[in-house]
């Protein structure tokens, strides 16, 4: 197998993780024993698998309440995160970040924020810190398209540019913020890409559903920063396919259109990489059977852990408000 | 300009010693001595903030330091508050030290997401594995029609919420021993320093040293009333006790210091030997640091208590330009000492 045909299957693996830990938190979901929101990234797995292809554990990332993919793709550990959403001590997060806070310094994860544009400044200022010690380290700021309109976004360009820092803005633009459309919060005109112009950095928009383009733009950009080139503005189009929040699908009760989500069903981003290993004979079904198989049963396995782990305590309730 | 050079005309350093036995510096001298002392001996300290490199460096307190220490390490930035404070947050959480100033604590209202909402809970949500050993200064202003959005005194409102730590240094040896220990902490500690303070010499050791967080500072000792007070308040409060030490009224009078934590034993036994207190904070009344100090002192010296507690505070209103209104919105040390008279014998 060539360099590019196995990247493209652990591209595959990565995003059928993904896919997979998502439909089984909703299999499970109805049980109410995982009492977290959920916001889940179905339909987006491409970038989150694409851009962390590129990274190393010390590379740190910062997503935001559609973590579980961006999480997984840098290498947090089902246990762990499973365990967080069952609100377990054993949890990445200790029980106290549940689902949209996970955290593990072991991969890279230096905490989550839930606050819509929260974790780009700290990307930068991660990326900016590993210059400063002399790494040659990048930060991955994860966002969606309703951050673009977030002051931290525009601020966080500016100073990234001004200071030339290894950072990688991948603006992963599903056309909703919430039930929001994209038409009814920013002028048409104008693209999320289009603005990295503004601030003098390079602005890419691409098919987020396309792995192989993720991967490739991703890693101009990752280079660019490696090499001491400064930040990359990456606007990958893509669309969600449940609900902002919970496993839902939103276009029965009237938040987004179904035709609309029809169609980008048909752009499965997962499906479209299973056809293209299938086609070019990379794996065959039965080992794309298997790989499924293989992830189900580990995944069982996570949320059998999960479940039976213990809960935080008393003990446990005002510890690390403070650091020691 | 005259907003930058106060003249305190009612003003008496707490700190008397003399340069032969104690090293003397102003509250400003410490601060820069401070800053200075930690970029030398720490790597990964450094200092941003909106004109630190300028010729006026933060009242003084950051003048030369871009000669000694590179643009690398006094990192003017661009005005925006809450994205900044994100970035700086984002260098104290993969390794380094950052100092981040703003000229007032109104500017810091602009960044109070990246403070509370990411900062102040990063250690507690990511189970203690991600602290933030990040520093953040204020000055805040008074006087000269400074008014409203230059003049706030914003202590309570940053102690709310779980996370920080606030210090308020009264004297030129705290302003540069909180600094020390603020730096060297491995939390988001927010130091509200006072304009008004910075040209009041102390008492300043030449090395680095720290004044714990949380602990309060017995200035005065007395057995008639206790006056906790904080920033600016502690002169007007010492010089209320001088007076009152006339009329052989013995005030206690205890520096805050740090507003969060706060020494609550401190205050406790103090208020159990005078069971009478005064609080007189820099902030305003309404769910203010008084009040906090209040209810925990209600609490927990209820037998102890001989008087009401009083507080002494800024008024209901937002900070006026007018000298005339200025004048009525400060208390002094004449409001403390017909508050101390009012609640004794």
């Amino acid at each position: 197998m060539n360099i590019d045909d196995q990247i493209a299957l652990q591209l595959f693996q990565k995003m059928l993780l993904i896919r997979l830990f998502e439909e089984k938190v909703i299999a499970y979901y109805p049980e109410q024993e995982m009492k977290t929101p959920v916001h889940l990234c179905i339909g987006q797995e491409a970038i989150a698998a694409g851009v962390c292809a590129h990274l190393q554990p010390t590379d740190t990332i910062f997503s935001t309440h559609r973590n579980h993919g961006h999480c997984l793709a840098k290498g947090l550990d089902i246990k762990k995160l499973l365990a967080e959403f069952y609100g377990k001590k054993t949890g990445c997060s200790g029980g106290r970040g549940g689902s949209m806070h996970p955290a593990d310094p072991t991969c890279g994860i230096l905490g989550t924020s839930a606050i819509v544009g929260g974790g780009i400044p700290l990307a930068v200022g991660a990326a900016w810190a590993s210059s400063m010690q002399g790494k040659n380290e990048v930060s991955v700021a994860f966002f969606g398209d309703g951050a673009s309109e977030e002051g931290t976004f525009h601020e966080s360009l500016n100073f990234a540019a001004l200071k030339n820092i290894p950072v990688i803005f991948v603006c992963e633009n599903n056309s909703y913020a919430t039930a929001s459309p994209f038409a009814s919060r920013q002028p048409l005109t104008v693209s999320i890409a289009d603005k990295a112009n503004g601030y003098g950095m390079p602005g890419v928009r691409i098919d987020g559903n396309d792995v192989l383009e993720v991967y490739r733009v991703a890693g101009e950009a990752m280079t660019r920063a490696r090499q001491g080139q400064g930040p990359t503005l990456i606007e990958a189009e893509t669309f969600r396919w449940m609900a902002h929040v919970g496993p839902v699908d939103d276009t029965k009760t009237g938040h987004r259109p179904a035709p609309e989500l029809a169609a980008w069903r048909n752009k499965c981003p997962v499906q479209r990489l299973q056809q293209l290993l299938l086609n070019k004979g990379i794996i065959n079904s039965n080992q794309e059977e298997k790989l499924r198989h293989e992830i189900d049963t580990d995944l069982e396995a996570a949320i059998s852990y999960a479940k039976q782990a213990a809960a935080p305590t008393k003990e446990d309730l005002l510890n690390h408000v403070y650091a020691d | 300009m005259p907003w930058t050079t106060p003249s305190i005309k009612t003003f008496t350093p707490v700190a008397t010693a003399n340069e032969a036995t104690h090293r003397q510096r102003t509250y400003r001298e410490a601060i820069a001595e401070g800053l200075h002392d930690l970029l030398a001996k720490d790597p990964s300290v450094f200092i941003m903030g909106e004109g630190v490199d300028d010729a006026s460096g933060v009242f003084g307190t950051t003048l030369g330091l871009v000669d000694t220490f590179g643009k690398d390490r006094i990192v003017d930035t661009p005005i925006a508050e809450n994205g900044i404070t994100g970035i700086a947050m984002g260098a104290a959480i993969k390794g380094m030290r950052p100092i981040f100033i703003h000229m007032r604590p109104d500017f810091l209202l602009i960044s109070l997401d990246q403070l509370l909402n990411h900062a102040a809970k990063w250690s507690y949500m990511s189970n203690g594995q991600v602290p933030v050993p990040l520093t953040i200064r204020c000055i805040i202003g008074r006087g000269w029609g400074s008014a409203a959005q230059h003049s706030q005194s914003i202590q309570a409102l940053l102690t709310h919420l779980p996370g920080l730590k606030v210090v308020m240094p009264a004297t030129a040896y705290d302003a540069k021993g909180l600094l020390v220990a603020a730096v060297r902490d491995n939390n988001p500690v927010v130091i509200m320093e006072h304009r008004w303070l910075y040209d009041n010499p102390g008492y300043v050791p030449a090395e680095l040293y720290e004044v714990p967080i949380g602990k309060a500072l017995v200035c005065k000792k007395g057995q008639h009333l206790t006056i906790v007070a904080t920033s600016m308040m502690v002169h007007e409060a010492m010089r209320a006790a001088e007076e009152l030490k006339k009329a052989n009224i013995e005030a206690e009078v205890l520096d805050m210091r740090s507003i969060k934590p706060w020494d609550k034993e401190c205050v406790v036994t103090s208020v159990k030997k005078t069971g009478r207190l005064i609080i007189a904070d820099t902030g305003h009344r309404y769910g203010g640091v008084a009040a906090e100090v209040a209810a925990e002192i209600a609490e927990r010296c209820w037998d102890s208590l001989k008087a009401p507690i009083r507080r002494i505070t800024m008024p209901e209103c937002p900070v006026p330009a007018a000298a005339s209104l200025e004048e009525l919105y400060y208390p002094n040390y004449k409001d403390i000492i017909r508050t101390a008279q009012g609640l004794l014998p």
